[in-house]
């Protein structure tokens, strides 16, 4: 820690976010993650008003894109760009692709970065995809059970529950209050009013974890912009702007089961570097692989004290128009998870509602947003944490003809 | 074809059911009892039978098996060379005996009763006396076959196996020097798995068929069955053991030929 | 508290048998010094010879100081159950049919925290003893059990999942006149077995333990000679789809090394009854095994092989032998492997001289038959793969990891 006091920090400033990118998702795909890929790259293409040939980075998050890389994507799409990343990090990629664009736009070693997160899923691809996920989920994970993700999670949300006091109903108010703000959200997979009486009557998947404390795992893709502010505005496109951001990985490795995230590390540098406080946040968007996950983020991320989440969601309300909205556009658990699209979501919606141009319901006032990433549960826990805060919007203006 | 040719003569009369033929061979099987020996020394090897292909990928129209056993396993044939008392005599293996051997007269002397009531029964020359006295005298070049019925019984019983070793019947030394000094007989055979009797390690000198016969160039068949088919005389047996080179004995198809 | 296991019902002759299932097979290189472990009962956790630090899973370079060198150190195996769940819906389709399926979280008080299998009588916040474990798919899990015995421990269905308990099972004796089959006839009996088939060859020899044999609840005595080929394929005609347990009590022991030998003869009595004896009853029983690896709670489990512990190392005054020995277990790893895929463990059970006529001059200390046998039986019950029974075996069994140039010279003197 001595040795980083001679490496100040940098700010974003100079960068803009701009073209949020969803290629609707489905249950199931034929296609490939290049496929899925492709689309979204058409899209930011068509929607920012560029050519393929303007696009002079390639960042790429995808989990079924193998053998390929984003090299291989190059020659695929026929691109030539002179700088590109791979991050197949799952619920850590977006904001990890934002921060590295960033600072690629910021040197000048790249103008415009596309951010792509796509993953295609076959009949089959969940259940292969878990065993091969990483060695020690082959070693030490998917002998025991196979229950994927879900019981690594509910290992630690019935740790979490009985160290804090947290309860089934408060993960339920969490779920039911997104699919609430999924239902004017065009794209999400799970468009049916979910009650708490049937969040708490759902079928058990690996206790405490219940059928709707599962994400879907779907094909899809998001995608976004990174490029300096003044090309956005050449290009007359709304954008925001990066106030601060953070990750860490393998945080707290000592903690016997997981109960807390990098994120409590860092977080006074988040909000340090922005001259914020939690309470000024008009939403947040954590990642919810699990509602479990949900309330870690809100208090690791400070919205309340270490194991106050419970009655921090039973004091708040988190559709679109509550106390504190929350995954605004239906979070990966009524939108669907497609890979690593699902560490794109929030990332996407994020710009849409600070341009104000979201594809469903408006968060009032939206300022500044606050992105959260979470992922990669090796073994027994999420390594990766991350977040950024999003505001200072550019919004579109009037063209007059 | 010449009516006149006493080998034709032989199918003929084999064919017009005046002579048949009876087999006193057991089938080869894996589970036909061995000579049993203490485990320390070498054993025989019991009759194994391993398929090389029956139609099938290993040889798709053909069948055929690869079978091992010892000498002296199953109904066999035992050359002089096979005791230590015949080891320097000429012709003493199964492939230098003389063809003519194999085709002898053959007497059946019936101990059958007094073997069934004392399992360690010895043929004495007494014995001998009596069959001459009834069927006159043992012609000299042929077979002596000792008739037990043993190759009736089930396995156990058969080689009767106890804590001091088999009780099975067999000759005594003095008979057996008589066959051969006095009689002049081709061998000695038997239903038991040996020509000498299960406890004749015990006789002086021990197992007298084996010194004796094979000390004077005789032989010895083993592990005979059917015998109760043959009349006391008249039968002739052809036994011709396969032709191992310097082989001690050899299992074979012992076949006697009978009057109608 | 376990529900006592009952007596499997017989077979419903219309149902079509449950074919057998492996869970995930595939470990990473590091993984398998828990499998190392596991195979031979033994606890401990990956550890840095540099520092001492204790990490799982296993990797290959220590968290703590990155050194490079890391062994299975010995370790306290107990720990608390910090969290619980049992799988409801499971992706893999040997977990499917065995829902739900209780895995759990263990806090070593060695350090590390181990995602583990979870015995049915572990709650929450108990103390629990951790080990590693064969799976059905032959590779290393953790289990955690009680860290004090509850009643019917062993008849937990996961438990039985990883063991091959003899409880309810059929099990066949190849050869009866071995040393050892009458003392493994009745650790079995003891331990639950429902059938024990004893292989009898020769039935024509006199058999002096045939009345003892018989006072065994359980025990059939059936013709088989592991010489003859249509002996055993008879055999396994009737019975092959009965027998869960396999033990091949072959035993075929002659002093000598080659030169002091005459001839082939005896050594091919002895490969004829050891190792062609064992590549006969694996053709016969082997296929109907393995297609019953996972028939109900008395499916097909294990194969075990009683071996000399000079089938790793050869003892020249016993050379021919330990060369016969050391072809039956390079056929039994082959036969392990193939036999994996069922589900079916082949285990071999290492012991130094026997404390019988064979080794009349061979001075102490010798393996009692029941000692070998309750090693067998414990293997069993623990579902351990490689056992070394007695001081002889262990002792040899160390030897030889430690300096196996040294091992030849010591048994060659």
């Amino acid at each position: 820690m001595a040795l980083r006091a001679g490496n100040p920090r940098r700010d974003y400033s100079g960068v803009a976010v701009a073209v949020p990118v969803t290629v609707p998702y489905v249950r199931y795909s034929i296609e490939t993650a290049h496929w899925w890929i492709g689309r979204a790259l058409a899209a930011l293409v068509s929607q920012a008003g560029i050519t393929l040939a303007d696009i002079d980075g390639l960042s790429v998050a995808s989990f079924s894109l193998a053998p390929d890389t984003t090299i291989g994507l190059t020659q695929h799409f026929g691109i030539t760009p002179r700088y590109i990343e791979f991050l197949p990090m799952g619920g850590a990629s977006g904001v990890m692709a934002l921060r590295r664009a960033a600072r690629a736009v910021q040197s000048g070693d790249a103008s415009i970065v596309a951010c792509v997160a796509g993953d295609t899923n076959h009949v089959d691809s969940f259940r292969r995809s878990l065993s091969t996920f990483s060695r020690f989920a082959q070693d030490a994970v998917y002998p025991y059970g196979s229950g994927g993700p879900n019981a690594s999670f509910a290992l630690i949300a019935s740790n979490y529950m009985r160290t804090y006091g947290a309860t089934r109903a408060d993960f339920g108010k969490l779920a039911v209050a997104q699919r609430q703000n999924a239902l004017s959200y065009p794209h999400a997979l799970m468009k049916k009013p979910l009650t708490l009486d049937e969040y708490m009557s759902a079928r058990a998947i690996s206790p405490p974890i219940h059928l709707y404390d599962c994400v879907m795992p779907c094909a899809g893709a998001e995608a976004f912009l990174v490029m300096s502010e003044d090309i956005a505005q050449s290009l007359n496109l709304p954008f925001v702007r990066m106030l601060a951001s953070i990750e860490r990985h393998n945080a707290f490795a000592d903690d016997a089961i997981q109960h807390r995230g990098g994120w409590v590390m860092d977080r006074d540098d988040l909000y340090g570097q922005a001259g914020l406080t939690p309470d000024k946040l008009s939403f947040i968007q954590t990642y919810d692989d699990y509602p479990v996950i949900s309330m870690m983020q809100l208090e690791d991320l400070g919205l309340c004290a270490k194991g106050e989440g419970a009655d921090f969601v039973r004091a708040n309300s988190f559709t679109v128009d509550g106390t504190v909205p929350h995954n605004t556009s239906g979070g990966q658990l009524s939108v669907g998870q497609a890979g690593c699209a699902g560490g794109f979501l929030g990332l996407v919606e994020s710009i849409r509602q600070l341009i104000g141009e979201p594809l469903g319901r408006q968060v009032r006032d939206a300022r500044v947003g606050l992105v959260s990433g979470f992922g990669m549960i090796t073994y027994d826990r999420g390594l990766a944490s991350s977040a950024v805060l999003l505001g200072e919007a550019s919004k579109r203006k009037a063209v007059s003809a | 074809m010449s009516m006149t040719n006493p080998a034709f003569q032989l199918i003929g009369a084999l064919a017009s059911g005046q002579m048949r033929i009876i087999d006193l061979t057991h089938t080869l099987t894996p589970e036909f009892p061995t000579l049993v020996l203490p485990p320390e020394l070498g054993q025989c090897a019991p009759f194994r039978i391993e398929e090389v292909s029956r139609y099938d990928p290993r040889g798709p129209a053909w069948y055929w098996n690869n079978i091992s056993m010892s000498e002296h396993t199953g109904t066999h044939f035992d050359a002089p060379i096979h005791w230590v008392t015949g080891k320097d005599l000429p012709n003493n293996s199964v492939d230098t005996i003389p063809p003519e051997k194999f085709m002898a007269p053959a007497v059946v002397i019936d101990c059958s009763e007094a073997a069934a009531a004392d399992a360690d029964f010895e043929l004495r020359i007494s014995h001998i006396e009596a069959f001459e006295a009834a069927h006159g005298r043992i012609p000299a070049g042929c077979w002596v076959l000792l008739r037990t019925d043993w190759s009736k019984l089930p396995p156990a019983r058969y080689v009767n196996m106890r804590d001091d070793g088999a009780h099975t019947p067999g000759p005594a030394p003095e008979a057996v020097r008589f066959l051969v000094e006095e009689r002049d007989v081709l061998g000695f055979g038997t239903e038991t798995i040996g020509t000498d009797s299960g406890q004749a390690h015990h006789f002086n000198p021990p197992y007298p068929a084996h010194h004796f016969m094979h000390g004077k160039g005789r032989y010895g068949l083993q592990c005979l069955t059917n015998l109760d088919q043959l009349p006391p005389t008249g039968a002739i047996l052809f036994a011709a053991p396969l032709k191992i080179r310097q082989g001690s004995g050899s299992p074979l198809r012992v076949l006697a030929f009978v009057e109608g | 508290m376990t529900e006592p296991l009952s007596r499997p019902k017989r077979k419903n002759p219309l149902k079509r048998t449950r074919l057998p299932l492996s869970p995930q097979p595939m470990r990473s290189r590091a993984a398998h010094l828990l499998t190392q472990a596991a195979a031979e009962g033994r606890f401990g956790l990956p550890t840095c010879l540099a520092c001492g630090h204790h990490h799982y899973p296993p990797r290959d370079a220590c968290p703590k100081c990155l050194a490079a060198e890391i062994v299975m150190a010995p370790a306290s195996d107990l720990g608390q159950l910090a969290a619980a769940t049992s799988v409801e819906v499971a992706q893999d389709l040997y977990f499917r049919e065995r829902t739900p399926w209780r895995l759990g979280t263990v806090v070593l008080a060695a350090g590390p925290s181990v995602v583990a299998h979870l015995h049915g009588d572990c709650a929450e916040g108990d103390r629990v003893r951790l080990s590693w474990r064969l799976d059905r798919s032959g590779n290393a899990v953790a289990f955690a059990e009680p860290a004090v015995t509850t009643p019917n421990m062993s008849d937990d269905s996961q438990w039985r999942e990883m063991t091959n308990d003899p409880k309810f099972r059929r099990i066949l004796i190849t050869d009866g006149r071995s040393s050892l089959a009458l003392a493994l006839a009745k650790a079995l009996a003891q331990a639950g077995a429902s059938l024990i088939f004893v292989g009898l060859a020769d039935a024509w020899k006199p058999f002096p333990e045939m009345d003892a044999f018989k006072r065994i609840p359980g025990v059939e005595i059936l013709p088989l000679d592991l010489t003859d080929s249509d002996s055993v394929t008879e055999l396994a005609g009737e019975i092959g789809a009965r027998v869960d347990i396999l033990i091949n009590t072959a035993e075929h022991i002659r002093p000598g090394g080659l030169t002091e030998r005459t001839g082939v003869t005896l050594a091919r009595e002895e490969l004829e009854a050891g190792y062609l004896g064992l590549m006969r009853l694996a053709q016969a029983f082997g296929p109907v095994m393995k297609f019953r690896g996972a028939d109900g709670a008395n499916s097909a489990c294990a194969w075990v092989n009683l071996l000399s512990v000079y089938a790793l190392m050869s003892w020249p005054a016993y050379g021919v032998y330990s060369a016969a020995q050391a072809a039956v277990y390079a056929a039994a790893l082959s036969l392990r492997s193939e036999l994996r895929s069922g589900g079916v463990r082949v285990m071999n059970v290492f012991s130094g001289p026997l404390d019988t006529d064979w080794f009349q001059t061979v001075p102490p200390p010798k393996v009692a038959p029941a000692q070998v046998a309750r090693a067998v039986v414990d293997a069993l019950m623990k579902g351990i793969e490689d056992v070394f029974v007695g001081d002889v075996a262990e002792d040899i069994r160390a030897r030889l990891a430690k300096n196996p140039k040294a091992l030849e010279r010591e048994l060659g003197q």
